[in-house]
Parts: C-alpha cells; structure tokens; sequence
C-alpha cells in the first residue's frame, strides 16, 4: 500500500529535503513506524514515549485531522494521502 | 434598523442561502454574511467585546495604549473602536499582509509593527509578547487567549444563528483563533443535540511552518478539541477556488478563508447527501473581499493563475 506523506520543512533533514516521501502500513501508527525505517529519527519528533503524537504535530489523513479520526490509531487506505504540519497561529 | 453609534451596529448580519452551490433541497448551505459588520469582518464582534470587559475589569482606561498580535481584521476592528473611544493602538502583522490591510489600519490611526514573514501570525504572537514585556503600560487584549472572543460569538453569533436557522445540522467556520468556533460551537452544542462544530483550517505556505522547533509550535489557550466535532485543514488552491465559485454562482464576494470554509461546508454537504440526511450547515463569510482586490484572484483567467497571483501572500 502506498500512501502519500507530505512533509513539513522542520522535518526535511531526515527526507533528504525532499517536500513528500512515500510510505507504508494500515495505520498512521504503522506508516509512522515504516518512515522510521527509511528516514531514521523522524518517529521521535512525531511521537511521545507514551505513542500519542506529540502537542505541536499536526497530522492530516486526507486533509482531516486524525486527532478527531482515531488518532495515531487511524486506519489507512491504498492511495490515501496524509500531510504532517507543525501547529502554529493562525491569521485573525 | 436604528442604533446610536457604529457601535452599536455590531453583529445582526444576514443569513442567506446558497441556492446554487447547496446540493439538494434536503441538503443546504447557509452564508453568514459577517463582512456586513461595521468595519468589514466578523472580528467586529470579539474586538468589541474583548475592548468592553477590559473596561469593566478597570484595565482599560481612557488613554491607554491597545498592544495586538493581528493579520489584519482584529486589528482593523480594534483600531475603529480604540478611535471611537479614544484609545491608541499598536498592531504587530506579518510583512507580507495585503496593502489594502495596511492602510485600513492606518487609516483608523493605527501604529503597525511589522514582523518576519518566516513564522507568520506565529512570530507576530511571540513579537507582540516581547513588546508587552518591555512596554508593561501597553494592554495586550491577546485575542489567542481571551475568553471575551469566544463570549462574543456565545453571546450574540450563536443566538443569532439558531433564530434564522432553527433547523441547522452543521457549523463551519474557519481555524485562527479558535474563539468563533468555541463560542458559537457551545452555545448550539447546548440548544441543538447532535449539531456537528467543523473547522476549516487555512493552509499556509511553507514559509509560515518554518519553526526553528517544534517547541516553537502554537496552540491558542482558547482552544478547546472537545468543543469541534472535525477539523480540515484547507490550502490555497481549494480556499481559492472555492472563493472565485462563491462570487460566480452565488454573487457573494469573500475574502480568501472564507474559500476554506466553504470548501469544508461543501465537503459536510456531499457526505450528508451520501449517507441520505437533511442538512443545514451555516458557515461564516468571516470578510468581504475588498482586501484581497490588489491581488487579482477574482479576475485571474483560471484558477490555477490566480493561486498562482496569490503566492507568498498571507491570505488568513
């Protein structure tokens, strides 16, 4: 299953600086683990000791955020595309 | 309708429906027309009610200076009410903010500070921080922060909702200081059991996520998840299409995140219309378009050209 990872500038060191890698698993958990594998340290900067994602990690599954699918625990499907950003203020 | 100043004309905007763009009869999308305000945008109703319990808690007092972390509109209905009752006001906005947002401000007599484009409203957050230390006489309403900007919309935007809309399903408005959507969110979560609260959160550049760490990251103390039922987020190519497609069918002319947040009412209305619901989802027109003329995305040949007119540009 490949799934579409786009990636945010803080985390491009470990992409080679490339914007959006490629990855696999049936979860963001798994894929998670998978970008791990291939772009070693990333799954650090993503998830606490505990396995949540961290505080200010964003982390999109087709443009919503998984927080209010089942988090880290979201299923995946072939094609899906998933998009990691930073929280920062937004305009107001 | 009669008020006895500008003032007093805050809020009371229409509801109108979206005939066109609305799916099916069982399934309509509503616009809250919040560029109907006095200065322009939906920020009218949180400036005044932040600048008004400052007051009453004795923080304001005549000849104050006002200190905001603003992209534009807060700072814009600030200045007006500061104006009017006398106050001088300080705005720090990211560099690359419309002309148009500029002199607006200056034209209310504000004083602007600009900060880094690298970070946007993040850096203008933790640059009007730094300038509330070092002048401590300075009050910093702190929109991220106050709990008057979400009263504002319990307390008028979410009343005013249900009475046009006593059949609504949906909510959407979009994510910047989280404050219309908590306060709306709430009060139609206590009056309206199952009503659906969906953000629709802008996707900047990558100038704006360019943190030095993560720690640098930002979430607005007013922000509360338990509060939303779903959160997108919304780029520019989307935001923008659907802003050019609101004016096209609809005739209403928005500025650029009210693109966003009709994308992700859009996307309310398929899925109702998939699972066989009525719906009523009233979203938020947060201002009219007028700031965003200079740009040319509403005149731009396609959709893809006027992206690509907006590029670098903080557009929420």
């Amino acid at each position: 299953m490949a799934i579409e990872v786009r990636i945010p500038t803080i985390l491009r060191e470990y992409t080679g600086g490339a914007k959006a890698v490629e990855g696999n698993g049936k979860t963001i958990d798994e894929l998670i683990v998978d970008l791990e594998s291939r772009h070693a340290g990333i799954r650090n900067r993503l998830v606490e000791e505990n396995g949540e994602l961290r505080r200010f990690v964003n982390v999109y599954l087709n443009d919503e955020d998984v927080r209010f699918i089942d988090g880290i625990a979201s299923a995946l499907d072939d094609g899906d595309s998933v998009t990691i950003l930073p929280a920062v203020a937004g305009g107001a | 309708m009669r008020y006895e100043s500008l003032i007093d004309a805050v809020g009371r905007t229409p509801l109108v429906g979206l005939p066109r763009l609305s799916p099916s009869p069982e399934v309509r999308v509503w616009a809250k027309l919040e560029d109907r305000n006095p200065t322009g945008s939906v920020k009218d109703r949180p400036a005044l009610h932040m600048i008004e319990a400052a007051e009453r808690d004795g923080l304001l007092t005549p000849g104050c200076t006002i200190l905001e972390p603003t992209s534009g509109n807060t700072g814009i209905s600030l200045a007006m009410a500061a104006r009017l009752k006398g106050y001088k006001i300080v705005c720090v906005m990211p560099e690359n903010t419309s002309e148009e947002r500029r002199e607006l401000l200056r034209m209310w007599g504000a004083e602007i500070i600009s900060s880094p484009a690298a970070g946007g409203s993040n850096t203008a957050v933790r640059v009007a921080k730094e300038l509330s230390e070092q002048h401590p006489d300075w009050v910093m309403l702190y929109q991220y922060g106050n709990p008057a900007n979400p009263e504002a919309h319990y307390a008028t935007t979410g009343p005013e909702l249900l009475e046009d809309l006593p059949t609504i399903t949906h909510f959407v408005a979009g994510l910047g200081t989280t404050g219309t959507l908590m306060g709306v969110g709430r009060y139609l979560r206590e009056k309206v059991p199952g009503v659906q609260i969906v953000a629709a959160e802008p996707r900047y550049d990558d100038v704006v996520y360019g943190l030095r760490n993560l720690d640098e990251g930002f979430i607005p103390e007013l922000y509360d998840a338990d509060v939303l039922t779903t959160r997108y987020s919304v780029g520019s190519a989307d935001a923008v299409r659907r802003t050019r497609e609101l004016l096209q069918l609809e005739g209403i002319f928005a500025g650029v995140s009210t693109g966003a947040a009709l994308h992700a009412a859009l996307g309310v209305a398929r899925k109702a219309v998939k699972a066989g619901e009525r719906a009523d989802i009233a979203f938020v027109i947060a201002d009219g378009g007028w700031k965003y003329l200079s740009t040319g995305i509403y005149t731009a040949e396609s959709t893809e050209a006027a992206v690509e007119a907006l590029h670098g540009q903080l557009w929420a």
